[in-house]
């Protein structure tokens, strides 16, 4: 079995890797290229663990074939971070409690970063629908829901 | 809803100078989480990470008679694969650690299988895709035996008997009873006082834990002559204790890394990820990763167990309850994990948060082929809490009061003797009761308004432990000789009193057994022998035996071996005796692998 070359950006930096055929981009962010920031939680797109987005788009890593993203650009919850204060969403999710266990919480942020970029202004039901596809079994979702319209406010704030 | 802090209740109690309690902190941990930076079992990378997979049961109840791994071990990239046999030290129950309960599940099962799912053999593989197929690869060729799924249906004299440790498909509770047993006061003097006797029947299902995260580890060897293992689980020197005892390894030579959890919820306290991965990089001398798949945590991860509980209350016309009597069995699924403990104390439990003076509860650790449960959330406690309250809300409605009123008029208060006869401290009930009626705008009487957990208690017969009707119904072995668990407080069966007044961490009294039989004899700790397959395997014809009772030898001698314990009753006929087992009786020959692997391992118990 052949491998398979695979270029993309991660979180801005350029990757290169050799895939096997089939291989699915979660595993390739985490064994290859050391991103450990999607986590397995299904490995069958029901979690959102894995979350992360493709070109702007949310997408699960576990369901999509890394041998697909070749020249695309992929961002994690690993590379939000980009100066020296946490982004807004992850300020919000600290203060807020929004996370306990912690395992769900990369994906739940990339969910609620697909959301706010291309909604800056979202209603509490906006919020409900866009982490729908993320599972959290510790906080019952409200602290969650609470600090991503948290977040929302402060980035229109400091856009303003 | 923000948290509220009542600042005007028990402020007697509480000390205000406490600088964190009661602030807002950010968790220490919580930087990590939202960055993708904590550091989970799974984040640790090892070069040649070999994977495990398991082959497990698809019966409920099945004997193993062959295994034929040859094809899936010419697959490719199979490193090794795991049998039972290459576990040093294949028995283990995890309440060992405390001498709690006898040895009853093997890491991987070698003869007979009894809960879908149970392993039987790995596959280690240079990729979890090639385990996944190897092990598929793997032919087990099953007899599939006869099972039991319900609680009740265990307890009957024909059932099958699902854990070979305990026959009667009960766990033993002090070397004496089938049951956990608690007798405070007389429950049938409480029914033939009360106005109106109210009964209820009460049933939980199984829960999975489901945390996000799969239970799994990950074990490789270190330079000196150590392991690593990294894990999930919730227990890290339980489980550093159990590899241990199951692999036969000194706990120093373990290095075991945890502490980064996601989501346990009481599922990743069973101690099986751990054992399996560092057996692998023990036979492998490789890195290994034994991760469950999302199946497998809901199918084969222990859940909270069911539960039924049967409750009857006598109750006075002003409401106060004045006997309260409980059957309650907790679905242990085919091993003991944590039933035993989850079942004592649910019983410490009883009988709520209520001061009934006669309160009488036979609780059982049925052994049933399910997949094993285990601790979640406040098990043993929740499911009877669930029972509890609905029966108040039934009570209250048979008396015609208004249900939180009732719960005021019989809470404990400061002072009240419990049931397990302990004093009741810091209640806050009614305090509880009066502020839920508030914020449900529910109207209260001046009296219930008025009521407070610190005054009326611990007075008269509130404080006093009640002379108690004591009985020996559901000595070990009786199972199968009458046909139904029993009910506490049957009158007739009463067969002691111990006086009122007398704590049992009174020592300065010397209390007389009530009987003699509740002295503890030796021939008594249950059955012994083989006992579990040939008893439900055996065809119908074979007559029960004759209902006489059981021949009980006298104490033996010190220097004497002990005698052959008796066959249990109803099951004689099909019974071999233990010297004509047949030598070539694979689960016999285990069965004496393990008693004789198990003198030397310290907190082992096994049935006589």
């Amino acid at each position: 079995m052949s491998k398979i070359p695979v270029q993309f950006t991660l979180n801005g930096t350029e990757k290169a890797v050799f895939v096997d055929p089939g291989a699915n981009l979660l595993d390739v962010l985490r064994r290859g290229v050391g991103d450990l920031s999607p986590k397995y939680g299904c490995a069958q797109g029901t979690c959102g663990s894995c979350a992360m987005l493709i070109d702007g788009e949310l997408r699960l890593g576990c369901l999509t074939l890394a041998e697909a993203v070749s020249g695309a650009r992929i961002e994690t919850t690993g590379g939000l971070q980009t100066g020296e204060e946490p982004h807004p969403l992850q300020t919000a999710f600290m203060e807020g409690f929004a996370a306990q266990c912690g395992y769900c919480t990369p994906g739940m942020i990339m969910a609620a970063k697909a959301l706010l970029d291309r909604n800056p202004n979202p209603s509490r039901d906006d919020v409900i629908e866009a982490i729908s596809g993320n599972i959290c079994r510790c906080t019952g979702y409200q602290p969650i829901v609470d600090a991503i319209l948290t977040a929302a406010d402060r980035m229109r704030g400091r856009i303003a | 809803m923000p948290v509220e802090f009542r600042k005007d209740l028990f402020a007697n109690e509480r000390d205000d100078t406490l600088k964190e309690i009661g602030q807002p902190r950010i968790r220490q941990d919580i930087l990590g989480h939202v960055s993708g930076r904590s550091p989970y079992y799974d984040d640790h990378l090892f070069e040649g990470l070999l994977h495990m997979r398991c082959v497990r049961s698809p019966h409920h109840h099945a004997r193993i008679r062959h295994i034929d791994a040859g094809a899936a071990e010419r697959m490719p990239g199979v490193v090794r694969v795991v049998w039972p046999a290459d576990v040093p030290h294949n028995i283990n129950t995890l309440l060992s650690l405390i001498n709690f309960g006898r040895d009853d599940e093997a890491l991987l099962q070698p003869s007979r299988v009894t809960y879908i799912g149970e392993p039987v053999l790995a596959i280690i593989a240079k990729t979890e895709r090639e385990a996944r197929e190897a092990a598929a690869a793997v032919r087990v060729d099953w007899e599939p035996l006869p099972h039991v799924l319900d609680v009740e249906e265990a307890l009957k004299p024909d059932a099958p008997t699902v854990n070979g440790e305990y026959p009667n498909n009960t766990f033993d509770y002090h070397d004496l009873y089938d049951h956990q047993k608690l007798r405070f006061g007389d429950v049938e003097k409480g029914f033939r006082e009360a106005d109106h006797i109210v009964e209820g029947e009460y049933r939980m299902s199984p829960i999975e834990q489901a945390p996000i995260e799969t239970c799994g580890a990950i074990a490789a060897p270190e330079t000196n002559d150590r392991y690593v293992c990294h894990t999930a689980t919730q227990g890290l020197f339980f489980s550093l204790a159990v590899t241990a005892k199951l692999l036969d390894i000194a706990s120093s030579r373990l290095h075991f890394i945890g502490g980064t959890v996601g989501g346990g919820f009481g599922g990743k306290v069973d101690s099986i990820t751990e054992p399996m991965a560092v057996l692998g990089a023990r036979l492998t001398g490789q890195p290994v990763k034994f991760m469950w798949d999302r199946e497998e945590e809901m199918q084969v991860g222990a859940p909270r167990g069911a539960e039924l509980w049967r409750i009857k209350d006598g109750v006075a016309r002003d409401g106060r309850i004045l006997a309260r009597q409980f059957t309650g069995f907790f679905d242990s699924g085919a091993y003991t994990r944590l039933s035993s403990y989850a079942v004592v104390k649910g019983t410490g439990h009883l009988p709520g948060p209520y001061t009934i003076p006669n309160v009488a509860s036979n609780v059982y650790c049925v052994f049933t082929n399910r997949t094993p449960a285990t601790a979640m959330r406040g098990f043993g406690i929740t499911g009877v809490d669930f029972a509890i309250e609905c029966q108040m809300d039934k009570v209250a409605e048979a008396a015609g009061l208004d249900p939180i009123e009732l719960r005021i008029l019989n809470a404990y208060r400061d002072g009240d003797m419990k049931a397990h006869r302990r004093e009741a401290k810091n209640c806050a009930l009614i305090e509880c009761c009066q502020v839920a009626a508030d914020k449900a705008r529910w109207p209260l009487s001046p009296q219930s308004r008025a009521a407070s957990s610190m005054t009326e208690g611990g007075v008269g017969w509130r404080a006093e432990i009640p002379e108690t009707v004591t009985d020996q119904v559901g000595r070990i072995g009786e199972r199968r000789r009458q046909a139904l668990p029993s009910e506490p407080g049957a009158g007739a069966a009463a067969t002691g009193r111990v006086a009122a007044g007398m704590r049992r961490d009174d020592r300065s009294v010397e209390l007389p057994p009530q009987v003699a039989d509740m002295a503890k004899e030796q021939e008594r700790t249950g059955y012994s022998g083989k006992v579990d397959l040939p008893d439900h395997a055996a065809p119908a014809s074979v007559q029960p035996a004759p209902a006489t009772p059981v021949q009980r030898p006298a104490a033996p001698l010190p220097t004497q071996p002990p005698p052959p314990p008796p066959p249990p009753a109803g099951t004689a006929p099909s019974l071999p005796p233990a010297a004509q087992q047949r030598a070539d009786d694979p689960e016999a020959a285990e069965q004496a692998r393990r008693r004789a692997a198990s003198r030397f391992i310290s907190g082992t118990r096994r049935r006589r």
